[in-house]
């Protein structure tokens, strides 16, 4: 008996209140104001977590230390409409080019000063090439799990 | 929290192993054990903290016990995914319409 592990991807829809412009901007010009602090890599805080404005761009963070870490790296860049990241942190949280995982957001206008938000996190099994990606993937949430219910307190504050 | 519970039992190296192999295929504790670094009685801990935290089954099959992945406990993994993206594009939707509100760019 073997068990084949194949995870859905990670859907999310929502409106937000603005232009597909704005979100555009903020979502990655503005990363560093929304991503949760403590949600990185490296032995020192978080100082800024950067998405570079062009294809081929990188998708990185500097922390406190000035010591920067990639994450992986821009894959479309189509203002305002679409944003395809490469997420390449393996089990590990280290960077690793050769993982591919794709993080794809598309903004769209839907009505005056609004935008709907499709969100997608895909190819999760990359994380492994057997039936342990689920491990290695939880291996790789873990660092954040651990801190999740007190930033939850504080969202929800 | 179930979740933080999973992760936390994986964060331990040889418990992931240990894991990593039940994930091909159901075994009974002597096999796991053997080739690992640590001690029978060791990896009976590793697989008690496993199965605590959801992640793993066992269930007898004649004199010894055989553990095996419980796909419960691997959805739950999925939905902490699934979460923790919530709670950051949570982040985002309000700095976005923080913005949006200051610069008066409203329906």
């Amino acid at each position: 008996m073997s068990q084949t592990i194949t995870p859905a991807p990670i859907r999310k829809s929502f409106t937000v209140r603005a232009t597909p412009q704005k979100a555009f901007e903020v979502f990655t010009a503005g990363h560093h104001l929304w991503w949760p602090k403590s949600h990185s890599i490296g032995d020192a805080p978080l100082r800024k977590a950067i998405i570079e404005p062009r294809a081929g761009g990188r998708w990185y963070s500097i922390t406190e230390d000035d010591v920067e870490h990639d994450w992986g790296d821009v894959l479309v860049w189509e203002p305002p409409a679409r944003l395809v990241l490469a997420w390449r942190l393996n089990g590990q949280f280290t960077y690793d080019p050769d993982l591919l995982t794709e993080v794809d957001v598309r903004f769209a206008e839907a009505g005056a000063g609004l935008t709907r938000v499709d969100f997608e996190h895909r190819g999760l099994e990359a994380f492994g090439d057997s039936a342990a990606a689920d491990a290695i993937r939880a291996g790789m949430n873990q660092g954040w799990g651990l801190i999740l219910d007190s930033f939850q307190t504080v969202a929800n504050a | 929290m179930t979740n933080a519970l999973a992760f936390a039992a994986l964060a331990d190296p040889t418990r992931r192993e240990v894991f990593e192999r039940l994930a091909r295929g159901p075994l009974p504790v002597g096999e796991l054990a053997h080739g690992l670094p640590v001690s029978r009685p060791a990896v009976s801990q590793h697989l008690k903290v496993l199965k605590e935290a959801g992640l793993v089954t066992d269930r007898p099959e004649g004199t010894r016990r055989v553990y095996q992945i419980d796909p419960q406990g691997l959805g739950q993994i999925r939905a902490w995914l699934d979460q923790f993206w919530d709670v950051t594009l949570d982040a985002f939707k309000a700095e976005v319409e923080r913005q949006a509100d200051e610069e008066g760019d409203k329906p």
